[in-house]
Formats: C-alpha cells, sequence, structure tokens
C-alpha cells in the first residue's frame, strides 16, 4: 500500500519534470541550450517514472527491468546529447547571440 | 584473450538473468547458450583491461560516486528548472575549454557522460590526444581554461582517476 503510494508520487514527480523539459525545447534560443533542458528533465524525469513503477510492482520481472531501463538510459541518453551538439557544432549552427565565448569555433579556426 | 571472453560471459549472464527474472532449468540454460554466443563474438569489441575488475577499492570508490552523482543530478534539474520557468530566462551560454588528466577511454566516456548530467554543462567535443574537452556551459562563470577547468571538471576527475586508472 505505502510502496503504491510512493510509487504514484514519485511517478507525478517525474511527468512535472517531462513536462518542464519540454517546456524548455519551446523557450531556450538555440539549440544547444535547448539540449541541455531536454537532456538534464527528460533523462531525471523518465528515471523517476521508471523507479516509481519499480516501486509499484516491486521485485517482479516488470519493476527489474524498469531498474535496468533507469541504467541504460543514464549511460546513453548523455552521448546522443553529445553527438547531437558535435554535429550541429560542425554543420556551422551558430550560438545564439547571448553567447559569451566559443573556444571551440576558435581552435577549430585556429587548426585550418 | 580468453580472460576477456569469461568475463563477458559472466556479464552477459547476469545481464539476461536479471532481465527476464525467472531462474528455471531451462530459463538458465538459455541464459548459457545465448552468453557464450555473445561472449565469443564480441569478446574483440571489448578490449579491456580486465585486471581492472580486481581491485577492491574501485568498488568502494564506485559505492561513493553514485550518490554524489544522483544528487548532482538531482541539482542540474533543479537549476535547469529555474531557468526555464523563469520569465526572463536568465543565461549566459558559451562553449568553454577544459583539461583534464584522465587517460583511459572509459575513463574519458564517463567524465564526459558524467559533465552532460551535470549543473549546466555539457561535452560538444572531445580530444584525446590533448586531454581536452569542449564544453557548453549555460552560465558561465570564466571562460579562462583554469578556471573554468576548477569550477567543472576537478570535483568528478579525482573519483573518476579512482575508479578507472
Amino acid at each position: 500500500m505505502i510502496y503504491t503510494i510512493v510509487g504514484m508520487i514519485f511517478i507525478i514527480i517525474g511527468l512535472i519534470f517531462d513536462f518542464i523539459g519540454c517546456l524548455g525545447l519551446l523557450r531556450l534560443p538555440d539549440v544547444y541550450n535547448r539540449l541541455h533542458a531536454s537532456i538534464k528533465c527528460v533523462t531525471l524525469g523518465t528515471s523517476s517514472i521508471l523507479f516509481g513503477l519499480f516501486l509499484y510492482k516491486g521485485f517482479s520481472p516488470t519493476g527489474i527491468k524498469a531498474l535496468l531501463c533507469i541504467l541504460f538510459l543514464v549511460l546513453t541518453a548523455p552521448v546522443s546529447a553529445h553527438v547531437l551538439a558535435r554535429s550541429a557544432h560542425k554543420s556551422g549552427v551558430k550560438l545564439c547571440d547571448e553567447s559569451v565565448c566559443d573556444k571551440y569555433q576558435e581552435d577549430k579556426d585556429a587548426l585550418s | 584473450m580468453i580472460k576477456n571472453r569469461i568475463v563477458l560471459f559472466a556479464l552477459s549472464f547476469l545481464l539476461w538473468l536479471t532481465l527476464s527474472w525467472s531462474f528455471r532449468a531451462e530459463d538458465l540454460m538459455i541464459a548459457f547458450f545465448v552468453s557464450i554466443l555473445v561472449a565469443w563474438l564480441t569478446a574483440d569489441i571489448f578490449p579491456g583491461k580486465v585486471g581492472i575488475f580486481r581491485k577492491p577499492e574501485r568498488y568502494l570508490w564506485i559505492i561513493y560516486y553514485i550518490p554524489l552523482f544522483a544528487w548532482e543530478c538531482l541539482k542540474a534539474n533543479l537549476d535547469g528548472a529555474y531557468r526555464i520557468l523563469h520569465p526572463d530566462v536568465p543565461l549566459r551560454p558559451g562553449i568553454v575549454k577544459v583539461n583534464t588528466t584522465l587517460k583511459s577511454d572509459t575513463g574519458i566516456t564517463f567524465l564526459a557522460n558524467t559533465l552532460t548530467l551535470m549543473p549546466g554543462t555539457m561535452t560538444v567535443d572531445v580530444d584525446r590526444d590533448r586531454g581536452v574537452l569542449y564544453v557548453h556551459w549555460v552560465d558561465v562563470k570564466s571562460c579562462d581554461v583554469e578556471k573554468a577547468t576548477e569550477e567543472i571538471v576537478l570535483k568528478f576527475e579525482l573519483v573518476l582517476k579512482r575508479i578507472f586508472e
């Protein structure tokens, strides 16, 4: 009983973070900042939903699979963010106007 | 290379058992044969050093690392939520350059992944030969290489160094 309630609370927290992440996609200015919003909030939000599912189901096949999904999500989501940011920069997407510095571009110009 | 295969076999056997989570004899047999197949086919792709599994202090540092990581991850999310929900969207973005002293592939991978999930930072590119990471930072405190390294990397580098090297 108590596990069901705590699991539900975790799922609601996860949904809130996922919603904030999606809102960040609309509100933030350029592709890099949007990646920040989507990767951080969505990783924790989805992990929280899966953890709530684990508490709800206990040590059953579903619950254990949810725990393993957290592990794989935390290991692979940052890699996708890194690849998206890198390919965006390589194909010439500019940083937004408020940006302070861009050492990556400076080093690329210095090397070429 | 035989040690490599045995470790890979044990890991995939455990992973299969946790995924299926049933321990009847026929499930164990399927797990056994599938893990042998996986270990035989993919051992060349994972050429890591196996001796790394043998030192017990690494596991202690992993136990220390997980709560640290979870706490910073939670802070990152609250920080990101604050920036998104604030009416003015307070940002000071930029790509800074930081140094790292980690050498091994696994260590650098974990450092880059950790930085991506930390408050306000995201790894854009890695140059392994020079030991340099390019990090997109939402709230740039200093464009200088040394200061940025101090602010971003040092906290995790020490722990990761003890785990992976």
